[in-house]
């Protein structure tokens, strides 16, 4: 189940985001997350990046003060790994608009991949803070998918929130589907753009998590567990009576607000 | 069809499969999926006085065969938090059983009036967690102590008190007599067994906290073997918990003398759908016994020939 192994490449990302390759032999799906240990620090649920073969990955931006540490671990570093686990994506849509915000490419990177390596075709939406945070685009790029950016500042791309560019492509040509990781408010409004146009949303969600294994309730969400039931959900079940988009728990449980 | 329905302190279950205190039980949704699936009734999280986060992950190690270690650190919202969580569960039609834990005795009956004013059937008191620096094992690890925390809780509440004990003692079953002449009306057995990982290759414990608990198929034989000691000595109900995976394990506890048992480590292996699948289990395996109920299973391994009562 958990195994202790080295990290074997780090690569720089963005001035944020740092990538963390390892050799970890289950096979994984594209969607999946493995919890990570740093051993003396915190086990943390990370969706992998790199899901293709034994060599994983994943793709850290500097959060809390756990994810800022394991920004600092350099090759060679021993960490523990287990799963991988949850739900994947569905990669039987044709025609794909990918919207990532933030550190959300990690997830949708390894997905994006697949899916074009089926033949679909891509379209990406990336949003980030200013140009050199926009993560993966040449990633996206090298693997044939169109990638239309957005910044905060407006450093790169159209300027503003992600949200602009991605209801303005789904009133452009029509998708059979979305996937979207980023902040939960971006996630909701991507939802709401996308189901008045009638095409499915595939979110990838993140919740405070221990166990992992469907037991504990910490990354409990309305009627599912973040770490069993998804991470990846389709959208219609996640609004309406649930509490995507409204609160999250903190580790002990209380409901905090958004 | 063998009838599956139990009696606790006066407290009807609809089947004798309980989920226990720590599984499923932040939220009251979570709560209510539990019931949904076919549990008998669901204890919360154990509440304390304040939140309080937990350790640190890892906070888990699993083996697949025979069970799992954890540290969680008894993670919970606090009281003032977790009545909306029980509302929610027994909007759903949930019998829930509050479990609380305390630092002392007025602790514990403070946590315990609380927490019974929100409409649950029963209070259990835990008395057992065995990685928790000043509650659990730490304070209900002697009959002295059991006698004074449960006599305290009993003449603040009205509804039925349940001890849940621990296995981490040189003899669990004074522990029950204890909490039984305090006036407590059933007993839970048994919490986890205090336990250890160490990674080799780190030369370190795995669990962040170091020390954990194990629960899972490799305590069966001890719960079985804890039921079996306080059912000889107490006349309240004892609540088998340890290792329950299957119908034949929970008529075990059943024969061994225990009313109802407990499930845990199952959901996280089997999945929630492990209610439903037991009960129907269970009925049928009293059938091909020619037990007509789960109640008429009670100690049924208790008279046999050679058996020591203790």
């Amino acid at each position: 189940m958990r195994e202790v192994v080295p990290v074997v490449e780090r690569v720089q990302e963005t001035p944020s985001t740092v990538t963390l390759r390892f050799d970890f032999a289950p096979v994984a799906a594209p969607g999946q997350f493995v919890m990570l240990w740093i051993p003396g620090d915190d086990e943390l649920p990370m969706s992998l990046s790199y899901t293709d073969g034994p060599r994983k990955g994943v793709t850290v931006k500097a959060m809390g003060d756990t994810s800022r540490r394991v920004l600092g671990l350099g090759a060679g570093t021993r960490i523990g790994v287990r799963g991988p686990y949850g739900r994947a994506f569905d990669l039987s849509p044709r025609r794909l608009l990918v919207v990532a915000g933030g550190s959300g490419a990690a997830v949708l990177a390894p997905a994006a991949a697949e899916a074009r390596q089926r033949g679909a075709s891509v379209t990406v939406a990336l949003g980030a803070t200013t140009a050199p945070e926009l993560l993966f685009a040449e990633r996206f790029r090298a693997m044939g998918a169109e990638v239309v950016e957005a910044t905060d500042d407006g450093s790169a791309g159209t300027r503003g929130f992600v949200t602009g560019p991605t209801a303005r492509l789904l009133g452009e040509r029509p998708f059979d589907a979305v996937w979207t990781c980023g902040p939960e408010v971006m996630m909701l409004k991507v939802v709401e753009a996308a189901r008045s146009r009638g095409v499915p949303t595939f979110c990838s969600v993140e919740r405070h998590m221990k166990c992992a294994l469907g037991m504990c309730d910490a990354c409990a969400l309305g009627p599912f567990h973040v770490c069993t039931d998804g991470p990846v959900f389709e959208a219609g079940r996640l609004l309406g009576e649930t509490e995507f988009g409204r609160f999250h728990r903190d580790p002990s449980g209380r409901r905090l607000p958004g | 069809m063998g009838d599956l329905t139990v009696r606790i302190a006066g407290v009807e279950l609809r089947n004798p499969f309980i989920l226990a205190s720590g599984i499923w039980g932040e939220s009251g949704v979570s709560l209510a999926g539990a019931w949904k699936a076919g549990a008998g009734a669901v204890v919360t999280k154990s509440i304390g006085s304040v939140p309080r986060p937990g350790y640190p992950n890892p906070t888990i190690e699993t083996y697949e065969r025979w069970g799992m270690l954890n540290a969680m650190g008894l993670p919970n919202p606090g009281i003032d938090e977790y009545p909306r969580e029980i509302a929610a569960a027994r909007e759903a039609g949930a019998t829930v059983i509050g479990s609380v834990f305390g630092g002392d005795a007025q602790e514990f009956a403070t946590l315990a009036e609380r927490i019974a004013g929100t409409g649950v059937a029963a209070v259990e008191l835990n008395l057992s967690c065995p990685h928790a620096e000043g509650y659990g094992t730490e304070v209900g690890g002697t009959p002295e102590a059991v006698a004074e925390i449960v006599r305290a809780v009993v003449a603040r509440v009205s509804v039925p008190v349940i001890a849940k004990i621990t296995p981490n003692s040189a003899d669990p079953a004074a522990l029950a007599v204890a909490a039984e002449r305090a006036g407590a009306r059933a007993v839970s057995a048994i919490n986890t067994l205090r336990a250890l990982a160490i990674d080799v290759t780190l030369r370190r414990p795995v669990l962040a906290h170091g020390l954990g608990g194990l629960s899972g198929a490799a305590i069966k034989p001890v719960g079985l073997a804890c039921v079996w000691q306080i059912a000889a000595r107490v006349s309240i109900p004892v609540i088998g918990i340890g290792g329950v995976r299957t119908a034949e394990d929970a008529l075990e506890y059943l024969m061994a003398g225990a009313s109802a048992v407990q499930l845990g480590t199952a959901v996280a292996f089997d999945g929630i759908e492990v209610f439903g699948r037991l009960s129907a289990g269970l009925s049928n395996l009293l059938d091909r016994e020619g037990i007509p109920s789960a109640g008429a299973a009670v100690g049924l391994a208790r008279g046999s020939a050679g058996a020591s009562a203790r």
